[in-house]
């Protein structure tokens, strides 16, 4: 450490240096992103050492602008999304030194992919009561159960993994936390197809797995709390993105309106601008809470974003396959595939009409999200809990 | 791509939005302006002298060199807002918006001069035109001759309170003296009495030119959309009020043994209600920016604020009213002035069905060819 307090021109020197030792037009893809991990450019508000030099977040800015113009590669952070998103600072938070210098690095990199082994067939919006068990072993602890909705579970090389610890506590209270090599005999990992007709996520049996003890994040029974720290990620990693106008769901629809006269009706057209509206004030809103973040005042309103990005992306993406009329009658394809990475708005009308059925459902359904709002927002009081003092293992399932 | 502007407040803003907010809460509770809706003066003279003469308001949008404060839209914007929160009688958006905007357009001494009254906050103007005219839409005018006014207007908001109406007439712009022999102005029973209507009557009204033909148009266009970009954030205002106004009785309330707030039908409409405030705040912002800076085109921001707002205004009143339950249909209870507000905005300088035609144009999605 040169002792030099580290603002926006100081990140531009360690960038510019960083370019200057590792080129990135003669240097290969992951040394240049080794390199800049180690030079603490990958994340500057993580510690030294970490990938990052202890900065103000805002600042990433600054390196990622850099970098850009210099043509260097980036780590592809749509295919390892759940990794940076979700394990990431969840490791930071709670892991051990040794957890902290063997995984973050190769998870920022983008060498070993990351899953989230959290929802269960009997445990979705009521994520606490799930039923996967994690007994103890000597230094291990054997996994029994099965996990579902597990986008990249077959790319993953670890999981993150909250499992059953104590069946006799209530349920927010007997669960763990812990990190599970996909790789490990008893991981079954089946493609799980969607009505899009692709398999997005999967489904993971867990038979015997052994785990050991040294890959607990946090303490025994505090997997509740741990977990928290990923959920909230997940929700701050959406949106922050400065989206131009027409650039979501409204674009493809906006364009064929403009190239095909053809297909223009009065119903329709008054559908559109109503749709257009919304879509340019949900981007204006966007834009508005990415300035509070810049200015450091980050407020509620993050938390509605997602709400109001799921009705729009449903009813404009209907509105799309009715506009195409015949053509909205037919379907790309129906072909079984398992893709790397999820593109809402990729593919055609149909496929987005089906995929954004999801937008409501996945990283909490909208219902689930408008009691949030209502209760921590607004305040409102929490709907009466049958379920507080129960042990989990008497509850109804 | 476009800029977006700044869509936060500055401190300066918020120091107004807290005097303002002060002011009102000493001045303007919600049982004193129902009781004035129904007495002779259904404009509070007290509390706009405050606002525009203590506080310096109403010159806002002025340069300081032409008898302003040399502020912006972005202010105003603010001081709408807490207006609206409080459903405030007094001529605002007519007088220090629409009626300044208009003569801030206007070259020549006499819109000067007019200009100086009016953000002095001690003269009261409003453009002769009925409420309901959209910026870019046709809009009456009266007979000019032999150096006279002849016409009627109707439905034109605030006339009662005005001490001068800028009356657009053939050949040009004209201010009139509302005491002048010839000149009437008949209160109309409004659906709103916090913002009432009057028919503006000229039988041979002595006027001063204030700008000729294309200039005049130019000018009146100018305050309507200026009135329309701000009456977004006068929207806002009035829909955070009954939100919160709504959250606070929902907890309170209780039946079936519980704060019927607890109940998930009710706290799914309020967070839903709580979303489109978020939203309102967000291109209310963005209408304010544009207006003061010219970012990102004022008349697309105008035509998208005045859509998205007035609908959200008008649902939050009927919303309050609805969880209000039995007290929301009173006349005691105060949530009716809301809701006839907001009605009221949501015709106001074009309906939000007309701003989304106009952005039809403006953003390229045009309507089906007629066969």
């Amino acid at each position: 450490m040169t002792g030099r307090t580290i603002d926006a021109g100081e990140l531009r020197r360690r960038t510019q240096q960083l370019l200057a030792e590792h080129p990135p037009a003669t240097t290969e893809r992951t040394a240049f992103l080794t390199a800049r991990f180690d030079a603490g450019l990958a994340w500057v508000h993580y510690p030294e050492g970490l990938g990052g030099l202890g900065a103000p977040r805002s600042l990433q800015a600054v390196v990622d602008t850099e970098l850009e113009e210099a043509g260097a590669p980036d780590n592809d952070p749509r295919r390892i999304g759940i990794g940076l998103g979700m394990a990431a600072p969840t490791i930071l938070g709670f892991g051990t030194d040794e957890q902290k210098r063997r995984f973050l690095r190769p998870l920022w990199v983008g060498e070993e992919v990351w899953c989230q082994l959290f929802s269960e067939p009997g445990a979705g919006s009521d994520l606490a009561a799930l039923g996967t068990r994690a007994v103890r072993d000597g230094d291990s602890w054997v996994v029994d159960g099965q996990k579902v909705w597990t986008s990249s579970a077959h790319t993953a090389r670890w999981g993150i993994l909250i499992a059953r610890t104590d069946p006799d506590l209530p349920k927010h209270r007997g669960i763990t936390y812990f990190i599970c090599d996909m790789t490990d005999p008893g991981v079954e990992v089946r493609p799980l197809r969607q009505l899009t007709g692709e398999a997005e996520f999967n489904e993971v049996f867990l038979t015997g797995v052994r785990v050991p003890d040294s890959r607990r994040l946090g303490e025994v029974g505090d997997g509740w709390k741990v977990a928290q720290t990923t959920l909230m990620n997940e929700r701050v990693s959406i949106g922050g993105m400065r989206i131009p106008r027409e650039g979501g769901m409204i674009g493809p629809v906006a364009k064929a309106w403009r190239e095909r006269p053809e297909l223009r009706t009065h119903d329709l057209h008054q559908r559109l601008l109503s749709l257009w509206v919304e879509a340019e004030v949900a981007r204006l809103t966007g834009e508005r809470l990415r300035q509070q973040l810049v200015a450091g005042q980050p407020g509620p309103e993050g938390s509605g974003m997602k709400l109001g990005f799921a009705r729009l992306n449903q009813e404009i993406s209907g509105l799309e396959v009715e506009l195409l009329g015949e053509e909205g009658l037919l379907y790309d394809d129906w072909t079984m595939r398992r893709p790397d990475l999820v593109d809402f708005t990729g593919r055609e009308a149909g496929y987005r009409y089906l995929r954004a059925k999801g937008n409501s459902i996945e990283g909490g359904t909208s219902e689930v999200l408008l009691n949030i709002v209502a209760e921590r927002v607004l305040g409102l009081p929490p709907e009466p809990r049958t379920d507080k003092d129960v042990a989990w293992k008497d509850l109804n399932r | 791509m476009t800029s977006q502007g700044d869509l936060l407040y500055t401190e300066e803003e918020e120091a107004v939005r807290s005097a303002v907010r002060s002011l009102l809460a000493d001045h303007c509770d919600p049982a004193a302006v129902l009781a004035r809706t129904e007495s002779e003066q259904p404009h509070d003279r007290e509390l706009w002298k405050a606002l525009a003469d203590g506080m310096g308001l109403a010159g806002l949008l002025v340069p300081e060199d032409r008898g302003g404060q040399g502020a912006s839209h972005r202010e105003a914007a603010v001081v709408l807002e807490e207006l609206g929160r409080a459903v405030a009688p007094v001529p605002y958006l007519t007088s220090a918006v629409i009626a300044t905007e208009t003569l801030l357009a206007c070259a020549g001494d006499a819109a000067a001069e007019l200009l100086a009254a009016l953000a002095s906050g001690r003269t009261v103007g409003a453009l002769a035109v009925p409420f309901a005219t959209a910026p870019e839409a046709a809009h009456p005018r009266v007979r000019f001759d032999r150096g006279a006014l002849h016409g009627e207007v109707r439905g034109v908001a605030d006339a009662a309170a005005a001490d001068v109406l800028l009356v657009p007439a053939d050949g040009g712009l004209f201010a009139v003296d509302t005491g002048r022999d010839g000149v009437t102005v008949t209160p109309q029973t409004s659906l709103d009495r916090t913002r009432p209507l009057a028919v503006v009557t000229l039988d041979a009204a002595p006027a001063r030119l204030l700008a000729e033909g294309a200039e005049a148009d130019a000018a009146i266009r100018l305050g309507l959309r200026s009135g329309a970009g701000l009456l977004a954030s006068e929207q806002l205002g009035l829909a955070e009020w009954c939100l919160t106004e709504t959250v606070r009785y929902t907890k309170e309330r209780h039946q079936f043994n519980r704060p019927v707030g607890s109940f998930q039908a009710l706290k799914h409409r309020l967070a839903r209600l709580w979303l489109d405030v978020v939203n309102t705040r967000a291109v209310a912002r963005h209408a304010a920016d544009a207006l003061a800076t010219g970012s990102d085109e004022p008349n697309l921001a105008t035509a998208l604020a005045q859509a998205h707002a007035a609908p959200v205004a008008v649902r939050a009143a009927e919303e309050a009213v609805q969880l209000h339950g039995g007290i929301g249909m009173t006349w005691e209870h105060p949530v009716h002035l809301y809701l006839k507000r907001a009605k009221a905005d949501s015709i106001a300088l074009g309906t939000a069905g007309r701003h989304r035609e106009n952005l039809a144009d403006l953003v390229d999605l045009p309507a089906p060819a007629t066969p």
